[in-house]
């Protein structure tokens, strides 16, 4: 019989949220059409390294399977992906795997990333329809801009973006480009534009869309291939006007 | 209002950033150019510079001011950066290092510059073709001047992509790549004219 061919992973691994990384190996035998986590389901079915040294099963995220949810990404040979959506047979061996360090590490490939979730909060993306009673059919949107929309709202907050943002990390608090396109986004919708004023103000705001630098890595790393540079500039050029509008106008919105 | 002080500050510096700094730095490498018509020509250009009505007003509230805030401002911007071109080699993103990069250069630069000329000058010394002769016969000097004068020329140039973007004004893709080519025709342009300048004394 041929000898088998396998699969070789140098992956970085943390045991607690403070303590130091280090590194461990896995050779695993090749299967058709494996992916990195059916390759990391493999390691936890039996976790021994490819020295023979017997060890605890990794840790990592992971949801939907079909790079949807965003839950599964984290550096893939030095590129933040979706580890889902990374095919064995298109990655360079040995394929090392590293957490997104820009998020608090939680154990070996599991990040936190609830400061995305906490940023949708702060910049308020949603529309509020809620009153106490029936507030009746909101403005229509036409469908052109509900297609442009469209792509705005493929964001499924996997944080590529702001790993890949020179930004975005532990000496600043900018918030990244993630929220600031869902607040275009939210902006754009016809009842969406109803507090329009204040998401822009909130992004206005300390750590807000000014930190950005133009780097341009996010909208270049984005697995969705939203336009997030052009959410930024055209950001740029509302809060420019809303500024002015605060400044010179006496309209509170 | 307190909540906005950093949206204000950024702004502020993308604005002296243009005017008056780029306006300042384009004027004074036109009068510099004065040096290729020889020495009495340049002697006299700058003669008429430092005799313009005002002279103090203008040189703090039209270069001090602005470019110390620009400076100082900016080195706070450059070293909160944590660059990662060497994961993400794309063009901005090298772009983006460089302007940082050049920014810091820039200000060793222009301080030794207004340390060795215009203070130089308040203490007594007369500013001249002679002066600059002098000090680029030094061959280190020599190239601390080019390294300098591009590095500004460069800031600016580069400076001015980013500012048509941190106001709104070039939104789409497109916009944006334009641009890239005009901004970098007049880092040539205004590099050859700082160059030719500096030549001219030597």
């Amino acid at each position: 019989m041929a000898e088998q061919k396998t699969v070789r992973f140098i992956i970085s691994r943390q045991d607690s949220p403070d303590s130091a990384p280090y590194q461990e190996e896995f050779e695993l035998p090749y299967r058709p059409n494996m992916n990195v986590i059916s390759a990391l389901m493999e390691i936890r079915r039996n976790p021994v390294t490819a020295q023979g040294k017997k060890t605890t099963p990794i840790s990592w995220d992971m949801n939907c399977l079909e790079e949807v949810c965003g839950a599964c990404s984290m550096i893939i040979n030095g590129k933040p992906r979706q580890s889902c959506s990374a095919i064995i047979d298109q990655l360079e061996q040995p394929v090392r795997l590293e957490p997104m360090r820009t998020f608090p590490v939680i154990r070996d490939l599991q990040v936190d990333r609830s400061r995305m979730f906490d940023s949708l909060k702060k910049v308020k993306a949603w529309i509020p329809i809620d009153g106490t009673y029936d507030l009746g059919p909101g403005p229509r949107m036409p469908e052109t801009k509900r297609q442009w929309a469209y792509e705005l709202s493929k964001c499924m907050t996997c944080g590529v973006c702001l790993e890949a943002c020179p930004n975005v990390n532990s000496k600043s608090d900018f918030i990244g480009p993630q929220p600031l396109s869902q607040v275009r986004l939210f902006n754009a919708h016809p009842t969406g534009a109803m507090n329009k004023a204040e998401r822009l103000e909130t992004i206005m705001g300390d750590g807000g869309l000014a930190n950005c630098g133009n780097s341009q890595n996010c909208v270049q790393s984005c697995p969705k291939g939203i336009p997030l540079t052009t959410s930024i500039a055209a950001l740029n050029r509302d809060t420019a006007i809303q500024s002015f509008k605060n400044f010179f106008g006496s309209d509170q919105i | 209002m307190a909540g906005n002080r950093e949206f204000l500050n950024r702004r502020l510096h993308s604005l002296l950033g243009v005017i008056p700094v780029s306006l300042f730095l384009v004027q004074h490498l036109v009068v510099n150019s004065f040096a290729t018509r020889g020495e009495e020509s340049f002697n006299a250009a700058s003669h008429f510079m430092e005799s313009l009505p005002f002279r103090y007003f203008l040189e703090i509230f039209i270069i001090f001011l602005p470019l110390l805030f620009h400076a100082i401002y900016g080195l706070y911007i450059a070293f909160t950066a944590k660059n990662n071109v060497s994961r993400y080699g794309f063009f901005r993103n090298w772009m983006f290092m460089l302007q940082r990069v050049s920014g810091v250069i820039t200000l060793i630069f222009v301080a030794w510059h207004v340390w060795e000329t215009r203070l130089a000058a308040a203490f007594g010394a007369e500013v001249n073709f002679q002066m600059m002769a002098n000090i680029l016969d030094n061959p280190f000097m020599l190239v601390f001047y080019i390294v300098g004068v591009i590095s500004a020329v460069f800031h600016l140039a580069n400076g001015l992509w980013s500012f048509a973007v941190s106001w709104g004004i070039t939104i789409s893709p497109r916009s944006q790549q334009i641009s890239t080519y005009v901004t970098m025709v007049i880092f040539v342009a205004l590099s050859i004219i700082g160059l030719r300048a500096i030549f001219a004394f030597v």
